[in-house]
């Protein structure tokens, strides 16, 4: 009975998907995670890419032909990612803007591939969607490596000859941060008192916190997530140390300032700059809040995505996901994040990372231009 | 020797936690002879009554962090106590007279049980509380600046440590419960003619080990300063390794082998890698084990005839 239920389920959601492809439109997809944990981010992917439909649309369309949106759900679990890739893939729809997770996008990527589908990620950040030399992958965000890029170069400024140390949680997300920021900073002429790794999951980091006393660490560097880096500050403040703590975009999550408490201030991290205040984006923001709706997070990456494929398929005359993608990596694209330029393995040639700063009172904000 | 002493400090504050979740596995172990494997999550479980009664008493205004403090130690250990209770009688009970393996897979099973419990009730996130119980003091400074600290909290965790074990050992060995105890874990047959009330004895058991779980969830909340759900399930483990190490049914043996375990890490950690202090730690178990089978303060068992 339960598997009569899903074979309608499934004759029904490939009922509707053919019926959107055989009207006269050019059907696109938006996945990402409209339900779960992860869900706030699939509804600003959805607003986002919604929104560049309709504009796209008002503009007239591509090619001739008016385009369509499909939204389509991963829950952030990889296998639903995998099969939503495949049923967008059997639709034939030419191209997708997501996923949300790394974890989605990257097995995502691998049916897409297969079945001619051209992907664009708004968010995810893990070096290794582009690093596997598929054909078919780009993103219009940062990756987690040039993150270690912009920390050394903060560091190498305004630590100079101090005593710096380097944590990492031993994830690829951490580590991957740790030693990108490692590399460089090595390269600065700037070598760490010390290079650690702990286990993610531990809640005491007392031994390694009294380990930085001893050296008189003044900025230790966290490769790992919010909720171990919370507890290495606070853990140093109550061990009566004013070491300053650096880390990634992980540390992004208000709930950082609630495991710190106010102690958590002057804590550092790089992070991608808010697309809101950009000059490109302010008549697109302006439209979304006449809408009621703020385009936060990871909304105007969404409707990036979408602007840059409409633009490539407007130069290639054609939708072919092969073709368009030559074109996206040859040319350079007017966005609503500014100009953007995608280097042969699809990751963006400029770096988009700046250094923010927690205060007292459980907000971030962007550092000013100065670096200080 | 300023470092020595600070990671000393750090070494006694972690092993007084495991010492005091290890009380529980030896406590069943003792007198059931079986593994508590959900004692783990039973811990957790009153790291979360604990935070929630945190948060409604906050709301209701009160600011005396004394009687903040105390109510919350009452509720959170009559809550989880009846958890440990009902997790005996469900879980537990109607499986005593089956063959060994039958009451340790069940509590595996409750493990799981109370592990998914509280993702779905809780959500999957850390719950942070702000800092509750700050300041400390400078016991020391070397000429280097580096500055022995010992915060209020360590010593609240230490003081209620060793305050819970003296209250136990006095119970185990002066009162009538503990008489009773005893007799059950020596011969339940027996102690059953004899008039001990075995099922409420085993009973009892179980609600002071959720009890002190719920001591230590309070404990750990304020120390580290937020729970999860899966945080039973590392802390478990450890505790149990300690228990095993102490020599397991040994009231006192549990403590010193939390204490062990905490310095072990601890200390490794300080002098040589954080990575491999779990390594450490379980290499040592294993070497004592081989040398000292029955553990550091447990007595050899004798086969019933």
């Amino acid at each position: 009975m339960k598997s009569l239920k899903l074979i309608g389920l499934a004759f029904g959601a490939s009922l509707a998907l053919s019926s959107a492809a055989f009207a006269q439109d050019v059907t696109v997809a938006v996945a990402g995670p409209m339900t779960g944990g992860e869900s706030a981010f699939g509804r600003q992917m959805k607003n986002g890419a919604e929104m560049a439909v309709a504009d796209i649309n008002a503009a007239g369309g591509v090619n001739g032909k008016k385009l369509a949106l499909n939204a389509e759900d991963d829950a952030c679990d990889p296998k639903q990612a995998r099969s939503v890739a495949e049923k967008i893939a059997g639709a034939k729809i030419p191209f997708v803007a997501g996923h949300f997770c790394s974890s989605s996008s990257i097995p995502a990527s691998e049916a897409y591939a297969d079945g001619n589908v051209l992907q664009i990620t708004p968010a995810s950040t893990n070096p290794l969607f582009t690093e596997r030399k598929l054909w078919n992958v780009a993103r219009v965000c940062g990756r987690d490596d040039q993150q270690g890029l912009i920390a050394a170069q903060y560091i190498a400024k305004n630590y100079k000859g101090k005593n710096i140390a380097i944590l990492n949680d031993k994830t690829t997300y951490g580590k991957g941060l740790a030693d990108e920021t490692k590399k460089a900073l090595n390269k600065a002429g700037i070598t760490e008192k010390m290079y650690e790794s702990y286990n993610k999951g531990d809640k005491d980091f007392n031994a390694i916190v009294s380990r930085l006393k001893k050296e008189n660490v003044e900025l230790v560097y966290v490769g790992g997530y919010h909720q171990e880096a919370g507890l290495i500050l606070r853990q140093m403040r109550d061990q009566g140390m004013k070491t300053v703590l650096m880390s990634g975009d992980a540390l992004a999550d208000k709930e950082y300032a609630s495991i710190t408490g106010p102690a958590g201030e002057g804590t550092l991290f790089t992070f991608g700059p808010d697309p809101r205040n950009k000059p490109t984006a302010k008549k697109i923001v302006e439209a979304f809040k006449a809408k009621g709706i703020d385009p936060e997070g990871y909304t105007l990456y969404t409707y990036a995505a979408l602007q840059v494929w409409t633009q490539a398929v407007k130069k290639a005359g054609t939708t072919d996901a092969k073709k368009v993608m030559e074109t996206i990596k040859a040319g350079k694209w007017d966005t609503v994040l500014g100009p953007i330029e995608i280097d042969a393995k699809g990751d963006l040639k400029q770096i988009d990372y700046v250094v923010y700063k927690w205060d007292a009172k459980g907000n971030y904000a962007e550092l000013g231009a100065k670096g200080s | 020797m300023d470092y020595f002493a600070q990671q000393l400090i750090n070494g006694l504050v972690l092993g007084s936690i495991y010492g005091l979740i290890a009380i529980g596995y030896t406590m069943v172990y003792g007198i059931v002879g079986m593994i508590n494997f959900a004692h783990g999550d039973v811990f957790m479980i009153g790291g979360f009554i604990a935070l929630i009664t945190f948060l409604i008493l906050i709301s209701l205004g009160l600011t005396a962090i004394p009687v903040i403090l105390l109510v919350v130690l009452l509720v959170s250990m009559a809550i989880t106590a009846l958890y440990g209770w009902t997790i005996e009688r469900i879980a537990y009970r109607p499986l005593r007279h089956s063959f060994r393996l039958a009451p340790m897979l069940s509590a595996i099973g409750m493990s799981f049980v109370l592990t998914n419990y509280s993702q779905v009730a809780q959500g999957a996130r850390v719950k942070p509380i702000p800092p509750f119980i700050t300041g400390g003091y400078t016991l020391h400074e070397s000429q280097d600046g580096f500055v022995i600290q010992l915060s209020n909290i360590q010593i609240m965790v230490v003081i209620t440590t060793i305050v819970l074990l003296a209250i136990f050992t006095w119970l185990v060995s002066r009162t009538r419960l503990g008489r009773d105890m005893r007799a059950c874990e020596q011969d339940q047959t027996m102690a059953a003619l004899l008039g001990v009330n075995v099922d409420r004895t085993i009973s009892m058991t179980f609600v002071i080990g959720a009890a002190l779980a719920a001591v230590a969830g309070l404990m750990y909340l304020l120390y580290y300063g937020l729970v999860d759900f899966f945080m039973g399930f590392v802390a478990g483990i450890k505790a149990f390794t300690a228990a095993v190490l102490g020599g397991i049914g040994s009231l006192p043996g549990a403590m010193l082998g939390g204490l062990a375990i905490g310095l072990i890490e601890t200390f490794w950690s300080a002098y040589f890698s954080v990575e491999y202090k779990d390594v450490a730690a379980f290499s040592i178990l294993i070497v004592v084990l081989i040398f000292m089978p029955t553990g550091l303060l447990g007595r050899p068992e004798v086969e019933k005839v």
